[in-house]
């Protein structure tokens, strides 16, 4: 995944990494892409791990805002798998594509096949490695599915440049294309502000 | 955390002897500067950190002093601390217009023999940087590997990053603001109040214990939270019961007294007045017509901020405007909001997150 990310950034563009975890994917686009990144993180653990990586990363909740940065501001913002877990994704789109020139945002796909039958067969929320939580203690409080994200999309403003299906561990598979939003497991968009 | 203590650490003294011009426009016909350091220098020269510290702090940063006090980080600075002296050639000096041995009100003024007192010209923050890249000069270190401090000490950290961009690799900026907001001038002017008003105040042979006392006492209840002050006393009385006079009655009145007391015998009125002083004029971006992010654009070290939650002197909002500058500067930039129920205080107490944060900052990543 932190490849496939990797070819959608420019050499020496300005990053922010919004979930940034423990900076992994933004030490790497610094060894391979010498990216300028930021990661914005709220675990206190995650952020040890980021100074460990030399990971520049400032301790703030997406949700709570983002008006601290300049519109235009970064060559790239990523989101990957979070913008599910946000109480506002619409706003944080909007966000997203005002502060970056371009955004990389990856989602899980709620409408994967395996989710379906989960739910058709065996009645339950469904469970999977790309959603490994249970319904009650998910962080996952707005999930979609390829077609519901594009949607989003297109209502506030954003214009979809590309499009990879992948699968859980990130893996690119192109039987994906025959039915996209019943087979994809995660999707990996690169969007930016329509002109 | 670690009970390696540094042991009694040496006072050393730096004069230097040329003048030494302030922002003020006055001039100081030398000075003398007393310092302290811990751990060794190594040979490439490039583990030296200094500790800045804050308004009523002094350069005894560890180990014991010649009475046997702790210094004021040691919690934090010695061997296998939060700052390893195993590491780390740390120094910590006493900042111009202190009362702990650096020139200051209780020097003799070289013009008339006397002592300056209130005639002691006002010093900047920019002038304490200054000052500590000579006494860095004197000590041969080719540049600092970071600077470091809390509250007023933060802001030195800061102001070095801004004048000396290519002397300093990293700064650690720790509960501090990038300039003082209405409310805390305001603090600040009623602990010179105290101080002025108190009929001891420029006596010729009486100290004002009184007003300094007072100054420290209201001081005292900002660095502390509601919460912790609530925790430490809540409405617990000295004799159980009220008995409906003036004198100490609740445990609170009893403890900011005492700090008061204790304070006012070991601080000079005239430096604290100073001090306050230097805090109030404190606003880099000052240059830049209050442009914080343009102020910042020549910074080349990587930062580190630290707030603490409960910290309503030195809030963590004003770090994040202080970090939002960095960001906008487009510059190296972490920052890290420690959950503390200890107000401004906490930085001086070690954490698990707070000092293991400085330490993975500090470590050599190059």
């Amino acid at each position: 995944m932190n490849k496939l990310i990797g070819n959608f950034i420019q050499s020496n563009a300005r990053v922010l990494d919004l979930g940034c975890g423990d900076g992994s994917l933004l030490a790497f686009l610094k060894k391979n892409n010498q990216v300028k990144g930021l990661g914005l993180e709220i675990d206190h653990q995650k952020i040890q791990k980021c100074l460990q990586k030399d990971v520049s990363v400032i301790d703030q909740d997406i949700d709570s805002g983002l008006s601290n940065f300049q519109d235009q501001s970064f060559d790239a913002v990523i989101m990957s798998q979070s913008i599910q877990a946000l109480r506002k994704p619409e706003v944080a789109l909007e966000e997203i594509i005002r502060i970056g020139k371009e955004a990389i945002i990856s989602i899980p796909n709620f409408a994967n096949w395996r989710c379906r039958l989960q739910l058709i067969f065996g009645g339950t929320m469904p469970v999977s490695s790309a959603l490994p939580h249970d319904w009650y203690s998910t962080p996952n409080i707005h999930l979609c599915s390829l077609k519901d994200f594009e949607k989003l999309c297109i209502d506030h403003g954003a214009d979809i440049l590309d499009r990879q299906l992948l699968s859980f561990d990130g893996e690119e598979q192109s039987f994906m294309k025959v039915a996209p939003n019943l087979l994809t497991e995660i999707a990996l968009y690169r969007v930016k502000a329509r002109n | 955390m670690s009970n390696d203590s540094l042991g009694r650490v040496e006072t050393k003294s730096f004069i230097h002897k040329d003048s030494f011009s302030l922002k003020s426009g006055k001039t100081l016909q030398g000075f003398e500067m007393v310092y302290q350091t811990y751990g060794e220098l190594n040979e490439a020269k490039d583990n030296a950190i200094l500790i800045c510290h804050a308004l009523s702090g002094n350069h005894l940063v560890a180990g014991l002093s010649e009475d046997d006090k702790k210094g004021w980080w040691d919690d934090m600075v010695g061997p296998n601390k939060a700052f390893d002296t195993n590491k780390y050639f740390i120094v910590g000096s006493n900042n111009l217009g202190g009362c702990h041995g650096s020139t200051g009100p209780n020097s003799i003024n070289p013009e008339n023999n006397i002592a300056y007192g209130s005639s002691f010209p006002m010093v900047t923050v920019g002038d304490w940087v200054k000052s500590q890249d000579l006494l860095r000069t004197h000590l041969g270190l080719p540049y600092w590997y970071a600077v470091v401090g809390g509250s007023l000490g933060g802001m030195q950290a800061l102001q070095w990053s801004i004048d000396y961009p290519d002397l300093v690799k990293k700064i650690v900026v720790i509960a501090a603001a990038a300039k003082l907001s209405a409310q805390n001038i305001a603090f600040n002017e009623i602990a010179r109040q105290a101080i002025l008003a108190d009929p001891n105040y420029n006596s010729e042979d009486k100290l004002p214990k009184t007003g300094l006392g007072l100054a420290r006492m209201l001081g005292h209840i900002t660095y502390l939270s509601d919460d912790a002050m609530r925790e430490k006393f809540g409405r617990d009385m000295k004799k159980g019961e009220v008995n409906f006079s003036y004198d100490v009655e609740f445990e609170v009145e009893s403890y900011l007294r005492y700090q008061g007391e204790s304070f006012s015998n070991r601080f000079d009125a005239h430096t604290y007045l100073l001090m306050t002083k230097v805090l109030d004029y404190f606003d880099p971006a000052e240059s830049h017509d209050g442009n914080l992010a343009k102020t910042l654009k020549s910074v080349t070290a990587k930062t580190l901020l630290i707030a603490f939650s409960s910290d309503w002197r030195f809030s963590p909002e004003r770090s994040r405007e202080l970090a939002n500058a960095f960001i906008e500067a487009e510059k190296d930039i972490s920052f890290l909001e420690i959950d503390s129920p200890h107000g401004h205080d906490a930085f001086l107490m070690p954490s698990e997150t707070y000092d293991s944060a400085i330490e993975t900052f500090l470590e050599k990543n190059e």
